[in-house]
């Protein structure tokens, strides 16, 4: 079989899209350059009550900009339903791409159709779609998370398997047996690069949000106390943060994660301490409420101790390690030492951060005339904490969460670079960068491919947090 | 370009209107305003906060933002139309011509450029000076706005001087090019009432002085009729009338403002023979105006059909001079008629005492420079030797400005802090010493407090019913949810709340309406003491008779004794029974109304009632200006606490006021006063408000 | 003042011990010191020999007395063998024992020997730290000046289309983590059959089979070019240009909705005197913490490239030795790492200060 090109029998957009992309630039750089010598006219203001801006160069570029922009995005749009309905193969790489990922592209337009019909009574979520740049960065974070959900039914070739002859072979190389592409190419062991960005996906959305959860978890139940009672706690915990925070964060990984320690146990006595928090931190949320209310509170607090004390013991109890004293019978589900310490050390390096960012809101709503009402009517400090301050810090939280989501994305990536934790094996990321980076000269894409992947998660992750950020503050 | 001359009016507004334009609709904020200013006249702006009063400012400016545009009419200044000028044209106008002054003097100072460069700025640009020369003319300005060793506030950074200082360097900046047109947006809205009597002073000298005229721009209806020849009252983005002082204030044409005046607590008015009358309804946001007259649906002389057709324009007052009015049945008002509803309220009944304090401190360590640590411990001494008991059903006064020690007595009273060292006996129990956490729930529930600001009094994410049924429950009332769902239902009844409210969020409801919830929360559990921060300085002044209104009522209801914080005496002397007035952590005097309210007064009370503006044109007041700033809590004089500033002090002979702080001296029915004037000085003081006769 | 910076030099001194105790207490687990034994002994060591090893090399005995060694206020631990031969932490090798110094720790400027190295620690970090130190002043050089202006720039008009387009570069390239960049650089600018190179060479601008820029920047330890230098510097710089140019935005658009703007603006002064005169100083105190607290972050940028280019500075070092075991040279570059974190705090805390006259005299 004859090797794929990069677009197949669409190639006849690309001139399309060469000259479209070409004027965007153009628009975008006459308009930086206008602004330098003309300031904006002033909007005339029709009789209707519209507005509009006088004929000029400035408006034109301002429309061209627009027009061009949403032709350019029409015209990769073409090329996904061109390379949907046309035959593997025939759509060239992009195309065999772009019907791999039908399942996604089914439900980015569901979720977008419903939402956009519904965002009026979504809150936040409903706003986001307000915002150019929030619903790039959305559109971006559910791609890969569809991906992730849908990567069985993506996937082409099996992650692991090799085949020898198509060692460090281009993009869009031919199987020796004919039956398929290799599409992204094949890595230095003769793997299907663009199975294995796939399952990498996998890795990435499971651990980065449970991750950031988990030291949202810590640093909120730190955060809240050391910046309500302020004093001598405060004083301690900080003092704690920034030793963690003065760690580079790289020699932290090396001395954590590695196969030394893991013997020692230690990863798993730190997964004891970090786990507790959410089963705290919901305890004092529910009691704190509902203490005057006790028989409630009783039958909230124990569901959430039974089962999240259930959760919290099979997490952390491992046959075979240091931790392993509970029967295997009741044992939910075990995690690999590995993943384990991967986990924890990720979650201490954030905790730190999300405890200042908690205890810097918690010190400037604490000021707020309903806390001084919440404390003259006798208020215990954890209501005030977590029912009067946390719910009021929720706009930067969120904001910094999906800010987060996107660092820990980088930090997992970090460690496989460095061959920390995850087995050389495991398709994510980091690993296939670290291990494509060596023969970076020779054959580049094994490393691209996963580094564009990467890349554009966090970046839908930052536009993500950028378009919350614009529309919580609009109101 | 230099200064033009311009025989003609200073400032010629026609036909103003002005929108912001947001991505769902045009909001307009002004619509057909018209205002004509003439050489050396103050005209003063007044209405309520969202009538479009700034944006007029700011129109004159041109500087209305991104999203403000001026949608029609012309802005002529010295007869040259400023809606046409080009970016150059403004710049040079700006600063030299038109200067303005604004409400928060820490923020409208750049931070970290020393106050010399900010001033010096002024003339470089617009008259291309030299720095020595711009330096001599600061140092000339700085010395006319009666600052103390100009070249030393020359050098420093703006954090370095006190509010009232930098209010007075915001009015030299402005003034440091003899501008034609002064602009003042609320200029003492941030400082106290002494230190604003003294800037307000200041303006209207340096006013005369320097020629210019003013465009003064203030909710405080007093404070124009003290600084202004001419006004212009404006509601929901119209000018609603516009006269002289003295033809808007005695004769004027216009239910709005009669309403206005009817609202505020003038001397005379009474809680019990002469209430308040508050505005009905709310205002209306800029995209919910009514068609026809903006106030129509608040108006008692409302007429459908006629005053809601069409938009009604300015109508001249025949027979006085440039007076006008936007009421189209303006000519049949009868506008002497006394008010309809005058209802008259039975006096309340003080019961046995409730509450007792006797020689009550409270001491602070605090860290000197806090930032650089170490330093020697200070104490603040936030309430020194506090004695004073309060009734069943009674209303106790407590007043001072800032860092007089109020909100510490009332945290200590709250038990948010305890007690240095005296006694609170709260019914018989002494509770000083007892934190609010080991208070028993009747004790809590007891005491509580409406706060001072309606924006930051409900948590802005829970409804309004669920933050009452909280408090419901913390005071254990109600069995069970239903039983205190009903009880909050009645709880939003008592504050005349709609009950569907109780769903609503609080971002969706006005301050006085948050006020009313903040109300409703603090008398969940049956509260026999509440303590009211100044529960409406926050609020509109059409808003803010309804909202005292209501807790006259519920005192009366619930037999509440209420301690009102405030510093505004004239809402004090309408409400209250008797008055506590607080210098620096002292009581200075105490006293029944009438005996705080004449004299003889404590040479603070004095100045505090001399500097209170008093909208009424018969009243005559003494003019007593206090020098200087309020001292620091950290760092109080020696003596009586209030010797810096007191003029009397003369009086007193062998310097006693700087080495003690005086005794407490009764003058008699347990009239209180802390200071060393003798019985003969104080017998020859004279009234400082006296209304004339009519 | 002077108190101000002696409570933060204690702070520091604390925090400078609790970190190096935990690191010495990490390397000097039981596992990490049987690998030791087992590498420098023979692989197929009994256990028995593991942990006369170990007892022989002074590497057992209580955590804090051999912390106390590495420090240099406890004695250096001594052993004598069957043949007499006394070795110890502070007898150099075939030296005499008698002539030895008790203490010889960090404190007095012993810093152990590297056994990947072989060579005293101290010296090969000092190396390594120089070439570190020219990495880091290019990119200080390339970062600084573009952030700031960048930040400045799209965070005076707020919503322009300059601040539009700068902003979207500042996110794209702080979503770019180093391990990301210098991938998409060399593929782009680094290799014969990729990217520009090769475009380059066809239009005979570049000679066959050379490359625009060097993907190892080995050669650079002995000269430093634009062609091998050009990728590591901007691989690092790229990250924190973004970062910052972010940081300056925010805070410049905060300042310039800030009252006292409008004050100049209304006083007659023209944009450009007010961008420069009011705004910028105002603005940049809040990026020069952020500069200085990049440091750590920096550190991070430095492992990665330096690994990536095969830069042999500290960054590679610390990998060096963390991947071969090599305890003293790993508590070494602990040290430097963790006192330049420190250092970089102090100064931030200081220069704040010094910028922002609200608080130096309150």
């Amino acid at each position: 079989m004859e090797p794929l090109t990069w677009t197949g029998s669409l190639s006849l957009l690309n001139p399309v899209l060469a000259a479209l992309a070409a004027l965007l630039v153009l628009a975008i750089l006459a308009r930086i350059a206008l602004s330098f010598f003309a300031t904006e006219p002033a909007v005339v203001v029709n009789p209707d009550g519209t507005a509009t801006a006088p004929n000029g160069l400035w408006s034109l570029s301002v429309t061209a900009g627009k027009w061009l922009f949403l032709s350019l995005v029409g015209v990769l749009v073409l090329y996904i339903v061109g390379g949907v309905v046309t035959p593997l193969g025939s759509g060239g790489i992009f195309g065999a791409a772009a019907k791999k990922f039908l399942p996604v592209w089914i439900a980015l337009v569901v979720l977008f159709a419903v939402s956009l019909r519904f965002k009026r009574r979504l809150g936040l979520y409903g706003k986001l779609f307000d915002s150019t740049i929030g619903m790039i960065g959305f559109g971006l974070v559910m791609f890969w998370v569809f991906t992730a959900i849908f990567a069985d039914m993506i996937v082409m070739h099996d992650p692991l398997g090799q085949i020898s002859q198509l060692k460090n072979k281009a993009p869009g190389v031919a199987l020796p047996d004919g039956s398929g592409w290799y599409i992204f190419g094949g890595d230095h062991l003769g793997r299907d690069v663009f199975s294995r960005m796939i399952k990498g996906s996998q890795v990435v959305i499971q651990i980065a949000p449970l991750a950031t959860l988990f030291a949202f978890m810590v640093g909120i139940t730190l955060g809240l106390p050391a910046g309500y009672y302020g004093g001598k706690l405060d004083s301690g915990l900080s003092f704690l943060a920034n030793l963690i925070l003065a760690f580079p964060v790289i020699l932290l990984f090396y001395l954590l994660v590695t196969p030394e320690i893991v013997t020692t146990g230690l990863p798993q006595f730190m997964a004891v301490a970090l786990f507790i928090f959410p089963l705290v931190f919901l305890t004092i949320l529910l009691n704190s409420r509902y203490y005057v209310q006790p028989q409630r509170r009783n039958l909230m607090v124990a569901a959430v101790l039974g089962i999240g004390g259930w959760l919290y013991l099979s997490l952390i109890s491992t046959p075979g390690t240091a931790v392993s004293f509970f029967p295997a019978a009741i044992d939910l589900f075990d995690v690999p030492p590995n993943i384990l310490i991967v986990f924890v050390s990720v979650v201490f390096v954030n905790s730190p951060t999300v405890f200042r960012i908690v205890r810097g809101l918690t010190l400037d709503i604490k000021t707020r005339d309903y806390v001084s009402a919440a404390q003259t009517r006798g208020e215990r400090p954890w209501y005030i904490m977590l029912w009067e301050i946390l719910p009021n810090a929720r706009g930067p939280l969120i904001v910094d969460f999906c800010l987060r989501i996107g660092y820990t994305t980088i930090l997992l990536g970090t460690l496989g670079f460095f061959g920390l934790g995850l087995s050389p094996e495991s398709p994510d990321w980091g690993t296939t960068i670290n291990a494509g980076r060596r023969l970076l000269t020779i054959a580049p894409h094994p490393a691209i491919v996963p580094a564009v992947a990467l890349m554009s998660l966090v970046l839908g992750l930052n536009l993500l947090a950028d378009g919350l950020r614009e529309e919580s503050l609009r109101d | 370009m230099t200064k033009w001359d311009y025989d003609g009016p200073i400032l010629e507004i026609e036909n103003l209107s002005i929108s912001f334009f947001t991505r769902l609709r045009e909001i307009p904020a002004v619509m057909d305003f018209s205002c004509t200013v003439q050489p050396g006249e103050a005209m003063g702006l007044v209405g309520e906060s969202g009538c479009g009063k700034s944006t007029v400012a700011l129109a004159v400016m041109r500087d209305l933002g991104k999203n403000g545009r001026i949608v029609g009419g012309s802005i002529k200044f010295k007869g040259r139309d400023i809606t046409r000028m080009s970016d150059e044209e403004l710049r040079d106008i700006r600063g030299s011509e038109i200067a303005m002054i604004y409400q928060e003097p820490m923020a409208s100072l750049n931070p970290a450029m020393k106050i010399g460069q900010q001033l010096m700025e002024v003339p470089m640009i617009h008259e291309g000076v030299s720095k020595e020369e711009a330096w001599k003319r600061a140092l000339e300005v700085v010395r006319d706005v009666r600052l103390p060793d100009p070249e030393r506030m020359l050098r420093s950074y703006p954090h370095q001087l006190s509010g009232g200082q930098q209010q007075r360097i915001v009015i030299a900046m402005a003034l440091m090019s003899k501008p034609a047109l002064l602009i003042l947006d609320e200029p003492t809205t941030a400082l106290d009432v002494t230190v604003e009597a003294a800037v307000v002073d200041l303006v209207k000298d340096l006013g005369h002085k320097y020629g210019t005229s003013m465009l003064f721009i203030s909710h405080n209806l007093g404070l124009v009729l003290e600084t202004c020849d001419r006004l212009c009252v404006m509601y929901s983005g119209e000018a609603v009338e516009t006269g002289s002082i003295k033809d808007v204030f005695d004769k004027m044409q216009h239910p709005y403002t009669q309403a206005l005046f009817r609202s505020i607590p003038l001397p005379g008015a009474d809680k019990t023979t002469r209430p308040l009358i508050a505005i009905p309804g709310n205002f209306p946001l800029p995209h919910e105006r009514p068609p026809g007259c903006n106030f129509g649906p608040r108006c008692t002389y409302f007429e459908a059909g006629r005053c809601d057709a069409a938009d009604i324009p300015m109508f001249p007052v025949t027979g006085q001079e440039r007076h006008e009015t936007r009421c189209l049945r303006f000519k049949e008002i009868d506008w002497a008629a006394p008010p309809k509803a005058a209802r008259q309220n039975e006096k309340g009944e003080v019961g046995r005492v409730v509450l007792k304090m006797e020689d009550l401190r409270k001491y602070y360590e605090v860290r000197g420079g806090a930032l650089f640590g170490g330093g020697d411990t200070k104490v603040v001494k936030a309430n020194e030797t506090l004695s004073f008991e309060a009734r069943e059903g009674e209303t106790l006064a407590i007043v001072g400005e800032s860092g007089c020690g109020k909100s510490t007595f009332a945290k200590v009273l709250m038990g948010l802090e305890t007690a240095t060292s005296g006694q609170i006996f709260l019914y018989d129990n002494e509770i000083q010493s007892t934190p609010i956490q080991s208070r028993n729930t009747e004790t809590v529930s007891g005491v509580q407090m409406v706060f001072q600001n309606p924006f930051d009094t409900l948590n802005p994410s829970m409804t309004v019913g669920r933050q009452i049924i909280r408090a419901l429950e913390i005071f254990g009332e109600g069995k069970n949810d239903a039983e205190r769902q009903a009880r909050m239902l009645e709880l939003l009844d008592l504050v005349k709340l709609p009950r569907a409210f109780a769903e609503r969020m609080p971002r969706q409801l006005s301050g006085g309406q948050k006020q009313r919830v903040g109300i409703a929360r603090a008398f969940a559990g049956g509260a026999k003491i509440v303590v009211a921060d100044e529960p409406v300085s926050a609020l509109d002044v059409s808003v803010q008779a309804a909202v005292t209104d209501l807790l006259m009522e519920i005192q009366r209801k619930n037999k509440t004794t209420l301690l009102f914080i405030s510093h505004d005496l004239s809402i004090v002397r309408y409400l209250s029974d008797r008055v506590m007035v607080m210098y620096l952590g002292h009581v200075v005097e105490l006293g029944s109304t009438d005996q705080v309210f004449s004299p003889p007064y404590h040479p603070y009370t004095e100045a505090l009632l001399s500097a209170v503006p008093i909208a009424d044109t018969k009243v005559k007041k003494k003019h007593i200006v206090l020098e200087g700033d309020i001292p620091s809590a950290m760092n109080p004089p020696p003596g009586c606490p209030f010797q810096t500033r007191c003029r009397w002090k003369s009086r007193v002979p062998g310097g006693l006021c700087e080495k003690e702080v005086p005794p407490v001296r009764d003058l008699g029915n347990g009239h209180q006063v802390k200071c060393h004037l003798s019985d003969a000085e104080f017998a020859t003081m004279e009234p400082v408000i006296t209304i004339a006769a009519e | 003042m002077l108190k101000f910076i002696l409570r933060r030099l204690g702070v520091m001194l604390l925090t400078a011990f609790a970190l190096t105790f935990v690191v010495f207490y990490l390397t000097n687990l039981a596992p990490n010191l049987e690998k030791l034994a087992r590498s420098e002994g023979s692989v197929r060591m009994t256990e028995e020999a593991v942990t006369a090893w170990i007892e022989q090399n002074g590497h057992s005995g209580p955590v804090l007395m051999r912390y106390g060694q590495w420090l240099g206020v406890v004695p250096g631990w001594t052993f004598t063998d069957e043949k007499g031969v006394t070795r110890g932490r502070c007898i150099a090798q075939d030296g005499d024992a008698a002539l030895a110094p008790r203490y010889c720790g960090v404190l007095q400027g012993n810093w152990g020997y590297s056994t990947v190295f072989k060579q005293p620690v101290g010296p090969a970090l000092l190396e390594k730290l120089g070439a570190t130190g020219w990495l880091m002043l290019w990119v200080m050089i390339v970062m600084v000046p573009v952030s700031l202006i960048l930040g400045v720039l799209s965070g005076m008009r707020e919503g322009s289309a300059m601040d539009r387009t700068l902003s979207t570069f500042a996110i794209v390239s702080t979503a770019t983590p180093e391990y990301v960049s210098g991938v998409v650089l060399v593929a782009l600018f680094a290799t014969a059959t990729t990217g520009l190179s090769p475009l380059l060479i066809d239009m005979g601008l570049l000679e066959p089979k050379k490359t625009l820029f060097l993907a190892s920047s080995t050669s650079a330890m002995d000269n430093i070019t634009f062609w091998n230098f050009t990728l590591p510097v901007m691989t690092i710089a790229l990250y924190g240009i973004g970062y910052i140019a972010r940081m300056t935005r925010a805070s410049m658009t905060e300042v310039m909705t800030q009252q006292y703007i409008r004050t100049a603006r209304l006083k007659g002064v023209n944009f450009r005197s007010v961008v420069m005169k009011h705004a910028l100083r105002n603005a940049l105190i809040a990026p020069f913490t952020v500069i200085m607290l990049q440091f750590p972050w920096l550190l991070n940028g430095v492992v990665i490239t330096e690994t990536l280019f095969n830069y042999k500075g500290f960054g590679w070092t610390l990998v060096t030795a963390a991947s071969n075991n090599d305890i003293q040279l790993l508590l070494g570059c602990s040290v430097v790492a963790v006192l330049v974190v420190l250092v970089t705090q102090l100064i931030s805390d200081i220069g704040y200060v010094y910028l922002n006259p609200r608080i130096r005299i309150s």
